[in-house]
């Protein structure tokens, strides 16, 4: 079984995120980490390799500033078999569909039985690149799967509705895009942490990439970014603390006396 | 307030980029999985076999030992992180760590490779836990006056006596056990250590105490009636226990030490995050410089306590001569920096600083242990000011 993983790295939501002059987040100098929803992908992809009879490996697939490496040793700390990252200062300000035709020409490179993707990131939110990029390759996409379970050459999988979830199931190679209900993401234990130093991370730019002669980066966004500022300030927080009853009691006065509820 | 000497300048000063690795990957664990734990743990004090399990499940306990045994071979400085990271949200789950140290720094120290390969794996991997028995009833700082016997028969030793105060010496499958095996020998030359499997018959904890703090840490009564230890138990040589001991606590009082910053560490964030938030006369207490002086002082109290024994961990692992004398002034600094950091928490915080729904209670009364065991304050300062009145010139 072999799995590819694409993973994001994200701005760290607990640091402090600058904007440069042109309105954009400065990543290079903005502490990253994995985005949270990929983790869960990561997590899945490990288990299923963990169970295979006949092992496999994990490829982390990351299109990032040149300080991406830092923030893939900590999926390869988790247990990933190696990292990928593509990076070029002309894919800074790339919009989705540069990203997508970037992510489908590294994967043409790399050899997979399925491709996990998380279901959105924490930055740009788009939740649209899994998709893309199986499109891209004309891979079947199976999206909010609360299961995947691969077997003969197929994978099948629990994707959530709305009242339940359908069973679907697809030839491999196959994209599934992962949800929280797989699992929670495993934390690195001490030895996985040091395996991950002499993990290989194969750096590519735009320039080692199939693209098939589209233009991406950018020069060429398809979007504008037209402008940007800083979230007002939250007011004033109130903590409601007691035992679970009462809180609770008080929480509900608190919205009928706003009519909220 | 960070916490890092990340930015300090010159080698030998600048953690790894591993040793920030696994300090960070352990804080997020301690953070998410142990911080809520630690009241309940307290409260019950009953020893938190899931924090156990934690530890080893990601090779934390493997820290102290050598790869080719299955442990994870971090040097004592990054071993200290650990203790720190963890006793910063739970005194009592980063004494397990420590503990695991402790107990086995004799074989770590002295042992043959057939020990090592006997023991190591099953203490790396966190399955077995390690506990220390030094100390007795009437022997405490003086560890000399032991009275617990070894006495040679055919290929055995037969062990006879009580130990008191033995951190987890209820819950560990192995016991270091220092006794007397040769009563007419000089007072330093009379002891050995001997390897104890829990099961062993005669071999019982019949009680633990009640304790002010590190409640979580069972501390045991532990009793040897008749109980029969093959030679190849013995650590070391015959009469060496005494030395293999103090050497032993040379280089465990750092974990000890680790184990005051990361309390203090805690109380001061706890502290800090309340002045913030907590206001009176119309503003958050921090903004009183009567409460902004105190907590300055705190961080800088656990700064340097910090930094002196990050220093210390590098000399003894260098192999300075003096490692005892670093070992006792890091243990008696870091000691005294988490008493008076906590309590000054407990001050800050005021009425809600005096009750369990804020952790400083908690950790004013587990800073106070660090004063204590592993040589009391009072025994650091004869260590220290030993090695300064014997100096050369």
């Amino acid at each position: 079984m072999r799995i590819v993983v694409l993973a994001k790295p994200v701005p760290d939501a607990t640091g402090q995120e600058r904007l440069g002059p042109d309105g954009r987040l400065d990543r290079t100098t903005t502490a990253a980490v994995v985005n949270g929803n990929d983790e869960y992908a990561l997590e899945a992809a490990l288990k299923l390799v963990e169970a295979s009879p006949d092992g496999g490996e994990v490829t982390i697939l990351a299109m990032a500033p040149a300080n991406g490496p830092e923030t893939l040793r900590k999926a390869l700390a988790m247990g990933a078999t190696r990292g990928v990252l593509v990076t070029d200062p002309a894919l800074a300000g790339s919009c989705v569909v540069s990203t997508v035709r970037v992510l489908a020409a590294a994967l043409r490179g790399l050899t997979y039985d399925l491709v996990l993707a998380g279901a959105d990131t924490s930055d740009g939110g788009g939740g649209v690149v899994g998709a893309g990029v199986a499109a891209l390759l004309g891979l079947p996409y199976l999206s909010y799967a609360a299961r995947v379970e691969p077997a003969d050459g197929r994978v099948r999988v629990h994707r959530i509705t709305a009242t339940g979830y359908d069973i679907v199931d697809a030839p491999l190679p196959a994209l599934v895009v992962a949800t929280q209900a797989l699992g929670e993401p495993r934390y690195p234990s001490l030895k996985g942490i040091m395996a991950a130093r002499s993990k290989e991370i194969v750096t590519q730019s735009v320039a080692d990439l199939d693209l098939g002669g589209a233009e991406v980066g950018g020069a060429v966004a398809s979007t504008r970014l037209v402008d940007s500022h800083p979230p007002a300030a939250r007011a004033a927080t109130r903590v409601v603390r007691g035992p679970a009853v009462e809180a609770a009691r008080e929480v509900v006065g608190f919205l009928v006396e706003r009519r909220l509820i | 307030m960070t916490e890092a000497s990340d930015a300090t300048a010159g080698p030998g000063y600048r953690l790894s980029e591993d040793q920030l690795m696994l300090r960070d990957a352990i804080k997020v664990l301690a953070d998410e999985r142990i911080a809520p734990r630690a009241a309940e743990i307290d409260r019950t004090a009953e020893f938190p076999w899931d924090v156990k399990e934690l530890l080893a499940g990601h090779d934390i306990l493997g820290l102290p030992f050598p790869l080719e045994y299955g442990g994870v071979g971090g040097d004592l400085l990054t071993l200290c992180l650990a203790i720190e990271a963890i006793s910063r949200v739970c005194a009592s789950s980063g004494l397990i760590l420590a503990v695991q140290e402790l107990g086995a720094l004799p074989l770590l120290l002295a042992g043959s490779d057939d020990q090592k390969q006997r023991w190591f794996p099953d203490l790396a991997s966190g399955r077995h836990l390690i506990a220390f028995a030094l100390t007795e009833a009437e022997a405490g700082s003086d560890a000399a006056a032991i009275r617990t016997r070894a006495v040679r028969d055919g290929s055995d030793y037969v062990i006879d006596g009580a130990k008191r105060f033995i951190s987890q010496g209820d819950v560990a499958d192995l016991v270091t056990v220092f006794a007397v095996t040769d009563p007419d020998a000089a007072r330093h030359r009379n002891l050995s250590c001997f390897i104890v499997e829990k099961g062993t018959p005669g071999f019982s904890a019949p009680r633990v105490e009640h304790k002010m703090g590190i409640r979580g840490s069972t501390t045991a009564e532990l009793v040897f009636e008749g109980v029969r230890v093959p030679a190849d138990h013995l650590v070391g040589a015959e009469g060496d226990g005494f030395s293999l001991a103090m050497r032993t606590l040379d280089r465990s009082r750092p974990g000890i030490a680790a184990q005051a910053v990361g309390i203090a560490q805690g109380a001061l964030e706890v502290a800090a995050a309340y002045a913030r938030q907590r206001r009176q006369f119309g503003r958050p207490i921090g903004e009183f410089q009567l409460v902004a002086g105190m907590l300055a002082d705190m961080d800088a109290a656990t700064e340097s306590a910090r930094q002196l024994l990050y220093k210390a961990c590098t000399e003894i692992e260098a192999g300075a001569p003096d490692a005892g004398r670093w070992s006792a002034m890091c243990k008696l600094v870091a000691g005294d920096a988490a008493m008076r950091v906590t309590t000054d928490a407990v001050q800050v915080l005021g009425g809600y600083g005096y009750i369990d729904e804020f952790p400083v209670e908690r950790m004013m009364r587990d800073a106070k242990i660090t004063q204590l065991y592993e040589g009391t304050q009072q025994i650091q300062r004869l260590v220290v000011a030993r090695a300064l009145l014997d100096g050369r010139d």
